[in-house]
C-alpha cells in the first residue's frame, strides 16, 4: 500500500488548487477538504481502473497520480495570476502560500502559528481515528477475510484510512512538500517493522522514529544550510539503513551472526 | 487554424526542436516502459526519476560545472543505485517491494533536495538552472539537448531491437530463460540500465513527477489494444509520439502552458479512453460481452423450458402460457417476456392468441440445449464418477458453452448414449 500513499500525496494537488480557486483564500480548512476529497477520488480511481478495467495494479497507480498531478500543474499555469502556489512548494514545501508574517526560519520551514494549529488539529484527528478504529483497522490490515466475516466493512475502513492519509499529506504539504511526505509516511513504519513483530510496538516505534528524524533533521539542515524537509527525509533514510543492518531480530548483519552457531 | 498550419510547417526552429525533442523522448521511454510494465515493475521508473536528483547535485558539487554530460553521469549513477537498493531491500528483508520503492524514492529525493538547497544557499552563481531537473523545460529545448535526446533515443531503440528476443523472454518467462542458459542477471541489468537512461534524459523535459507517466502510461494504453509484444511496442511509441507532438502544439498556441504536463495529460486521456473502450479488453466491451452472454443464456433457457414442456406429452407444437414456463423455472417475469419477444423476432417462437409456440427452428435449438445438458450429466457421472444428483448445476452452466465439435466428441466418447443418469431420453 505504500505507493498508494505516494500517489495520494501527488494527486491531492488539483484538489488544493480547486479549493483555493473556489474560496479565494489560503484557509486551511477548504484546502484540507479539497485535498481529502481528491485523496479519496485517487484511491477510488486506482481501484476502479484495477478492478473494472483490469489495469495491472502498479500501472493503475502510476497512470492515476501522474494524470491528476499534471492536471494540477496545468490548473496552476492557467490561473497563474490568481493562485499563489508554485511547483516548488508543491514538490518540496517552500511554503509559498503561508502568509509572510508567519515565516520564522530561513530554511523554508514555517513554524507559523497557522501551520502548527492545522497540524495539531490533524494530529488529534488521526489519533482519535486510530484509537477508536484500532480494532477494525488492525483486522482490516492483517486479515481482511476474517474482518469481513465478522461484519466489519473493509471497504469503508479502507477508504477512511485513505482519507486519513490524504489529510496527513495535505497538512504536512505546507511544510515538507508532496514527495517528502512520502518519506515520513513510509520510512518510519518500515524502520519499526524491522524492529518489532507487535503492531502496537510498531506504532509507537514509528512515532518515535518520526520524532527523532524531525529533530535530527532540523539540526542537520541548520548545519549544512539546506532544506529542513530534505534533511528530515535524509535522516529517516539513515534510520532505516541502521535498522536494516543492525536490527536485533531482522538486521542483515546481526541475523547472519545468529545463523552461524548452526555450523559447530 | 493559422496556428495549426504554422505549427505543422515546422518553419520555426524552436518549434522543430521542442516537437522533435518531445517525440524522441516520449517514444523511446514508451518502448522501455513496455518492458518494465510487463515485468510488473512499472513504478520503479518513478523511483529512478526521483533518485537522479542527488546524483545531479553531487556531480555539480564535485565538478563545479553544469556540463550536461557530467550531470547526466551523476544522475545515471544515483538512478542506478536506487534500483539496486530497491532490489537489495526487497530481497534481504521482509519489506515488500512497493514499500521499498516508496522508501528509496522519497529518501533519495530528500537527500537531493537537501543538497540542492545547500548549493542554492551557498551563493554559487553557476547553480541557477539545476532545478530544471525537477520540473523539466520541454519548452526551452535547444539544439544541444536535442542531440543528447537523439543519441539516447537511438541507443535505446537499437538495444531494444538487438535484444528483443532476450528481453521478451525475461518479461514473460524468467524461469525458462534461466533454464536455457540466458544470463538473466545480465539482462535484468540491461533493462535496468535502459530504464535509467530513459529517465535521466526524459526528466529534463517533463520533470521528476511526470517522468513516471512517460514510462508507464503509453505502455499501459498499448497493452489494451494488443496481445503481441512487437505490436505493443510500436503502438506505445506511436501513442508517446502523438502526445509529444500534441503537447508541443498546445504549449505553442498557449505559451503560458507547460509542455510536459500537457504531454502527460494527453497521454493519460488516451490511456483512460483505451481502458474504457478498447475492443476485447476495454471495460465497455467487456460489459457488452457479459450482457450478450446473459441474454444468450436467458434465451436458451426459455427454449429449453418450452422443449421440456413439449417432451412430457409429447407435443412440441402446443402453445404455452407464460406462467406455465415460470412455474417450472423462476425467471423474473419482465426478463422472460423480453426474452420471448427477442426469440420471436429471431423466428424461434411464434406468438399465438393462446400462448407461445416453438417454431421448428426453435424446437431444434431447444432440443440441442437439452441434449448438451444431458450429455454433460452423463459424462460427469461416467468419467468423473460424480453422484447423479450432483451433476445438474454444472450442466446448467456448460450447456450454453459447448461447441458443436465438442458435442460430437462427447457423443462419440459416450458411445452414442440414449439415456442420461436421470433416465431421461437424450434427444
Amino acid at each position: 500500500m505504500a505507493m498508494v500513499g505516494d500517489a495520494i500525496s501527488h494527486a491531492v494537488l488539483p484538489g488544493i488548487v480547486i479549493a483555493f480557486l473556489l474560496t479565494g483564500s489560503r484557509d486551511s480548512v477548504p484546502m484540507l477538504i479539497g485535498a481529502g476529497l481528491l485523496g479519496v477520488l485517487t484511491t477510488f480511481l486506482i481501484e476502479f481502473f484495477h478492478r473494472y478495467a483490469r489495469v495491472q495494479a502498479d500501472a493503475s497507480i502510476g497512470v492515476t497520480f501522474t494524470w491528476l498531478f499534471a492536471i494540477g500543474i496545468i490548473l496552476i499555469s492557467v490561473f497563474a495570476g490568481q493562485v499563489d502556489l508554485d511547483q516548488d512548494c508543491v514538490l518540496y514545501g517552500e511554503i509559498a502560500y503561508v502568509p509572510l508574517d508567519l515565516w520564522i526560519t530561513e530554511g523554508g520551514l514555517s513554524l507559523g502559528p497557522g501551520t502548527v494549529w492545522t497540524l495539531a488539529f490533524v494530529t488529534i484527528l488521526i489519533l482519535l481515528f486510530i484509537t477508536f478504529g484500532y480494532k477494525e483497522l488492525f483486522l482490516t490490515a492483517f486479515d481482511p477475510g476474517f474482518a469481513a466475516a465478522i461484519g466489519i466493512s473493509t471497504t469503508a475502513w479502507y477508504y477512511s484510512l485513505m482519507t486519513a492519509v490524504s489529510l496527513t499529506t495535505v497538512a504536512s504539504f505546507e511544510s515538507v512538500g508532496a514527495i517528502l511526505v512520502v518519506a515520513l509516511l513510509v520510512a518510519p513504519p518500515a524502520t519499526a517493522y524491522l524492529l518489532t513483530d507487535k503492531f502496537k510496538n510498531m506504532l509507537l516505534l514509528s512515532v518515535l522514529a518520526g520524532i527523532i528524524a524531525s529533530v535530527a533533521g532540523y539540526y542537520l539542515a541548520v548545519w549544512i544550510d539546506g532544506s529542513i524537509a530534505g534533511a528530515i527525509a535524509t535522516v529517516t533514510g539513515i534510520e532505516f539503513t541502521l535498522a536494516f543492518l543492525f536490527s536485533p531480530s531482522r538486521g542483515i548483519l546481526l541475523k547472519r551472526k545468529q545463523l552461524q552457531p548452526v555450523q559447530h | 487554424m493559422n496556428d495549426f498550419v504554422e505549427f505543422f510547417s515546422f518553419s520555426d526552429t524552436n518549434i522543430r526542436y521542442v516537437t522533435l525533442g518531445s517525440v524522441l523522448l516520449a517514444s523511446s521511454s514508451a518502448v522501455v516502459g513496455c518492458f518494465t510494465l510487463l515485468r510488473k515493475r512499472a513504478l520503479v521508473g518513478d523511483a529512478v526519476a526521483h533518485a537522479v536528483l542527488p546524483g545531479v547535485c553531487l556531480a555539480f558539487i564535485l565538478s563545479g560545472t553544469k556540463n550536461p554530460f557530467i550531470l547526466l553521469l551523476g544522475a545515471f549513477v544515483t538512478g542506478w543505485l536506487s534500483l539496486v537498493a530497491i532490489d537489495f531491500i526487497t530481497a534481504r528483508s521482509r519489506i515488500k517491494e512497493d514499500t521499498a520503492i516508496g522508501l528509496v524514492l522519497s529518501v533519495f529525493f530528500g537527500v537531493g533536495i537537501l543538497l540542492l538547497t545547500a548549493i542554492q544557499h551557498s551563493g554559487n552563481a553557476a547553480q541557477s538552472g539545476l532545478d530544471k531537473f525537477l520540473f523539466g523545460k520541454a519548452a526551452s529545448l535547444v539544439g544541444e539537448d536535442l542531440i543528447a535526446f537523439a543519441i539516447v533515443a537511438v541507443l535505446l531503440l537499437v538495444t531494444t531491437i538487438i535484444f528483443y528476443k532476450e528481453l521478451t523472454l525475461l518479461c514473460f518467462d524468467q524461469a525458462y530463460a534461466k533454464t536455457i542458459g540466458f544470463p538473466v542477471r545480465l539482462l535484468e541489468l540491461l533493462l535496468t540500465t535502459l530504464t535509467v537512461f530513459a529517465v535521466v534524459v526524459g526528466i529534463q523535459a517533463v520533470g521528476v513527477v511526470l517522468m513516471a507517466a512517460m514510462l508507464i502510461t503509453p505502455a499501459a494504453a498499448a497493452r489494451f489494444w494488443t496481445d503481441k509484444l512487437s505490436l505493443m511496442l510500436v503502438l506505445a511509441a506511436l501513442i508517446g509520439a502523438f502526445s509529444g507532438v500534441a503537447g508541443a502544439f498546445v504549449s505553442y498556441t498557449a505559451p503560458a502552458m507547460p509542455t510536459g504536463p500537457w504531454i502527460v495529460l494527453i497521454v493519460s486521456m488516451i490511456a483512460i479512453l483505451s481502458f474504457a473502450f478498447a475492443p476485447k479488453k476495454g471495460w465497455v466491451s467487456r460489459l457488452l460481452r457479459q450482457r450478450r452472454n446473459k441474454t444468450q443464456i436467458l434465451e436458451e433457457n426459455l427454449l429449453k423450458l418450452m422443449y421440456q414442456l413439449g417432451e412430457q406429452k409429447p407435443n412440441y407444437d402446443a402453445p404455452r402460457q407464460l406462467h406455465e414456463l415460470l412455474e417450472r423455472r423462476a425467471i423474473p417475469q419482465k426478463e422472460a417476456k423480453a426474452g420471448l419477444k427477442r426469440l420471436q423476432n429471431q423466428g424461434y417462437v411464434e406468438k399465438l392468441p393462446s400462448g407461445w409456440k416453438l417454431s421448428s427452428q426453435g424446437q431444434r435449438r431447444g432440443e440441442r440445449v437439452v441434449r448438451l445438458h444431458r450429455l454433460w450429466e452423463l459424462y460427469l457421472t461416467q468419467y468423473l464418477h460424480l453422484a447423479s444428483d450432483h451433476v445438474h448445476e454444472d450442466a446448467e452452466t456448460i450447456e450454453h458453452i459447448i461447441t458443436p465439435e465438442l458435442e460430437q466428441k462427447l457423443i462419440e466418447e459416450l458411445d452414442f448414449p440414449v439415456m442420461d443418469p436421470h433416465s431421461a431420453r437424450i434427444p
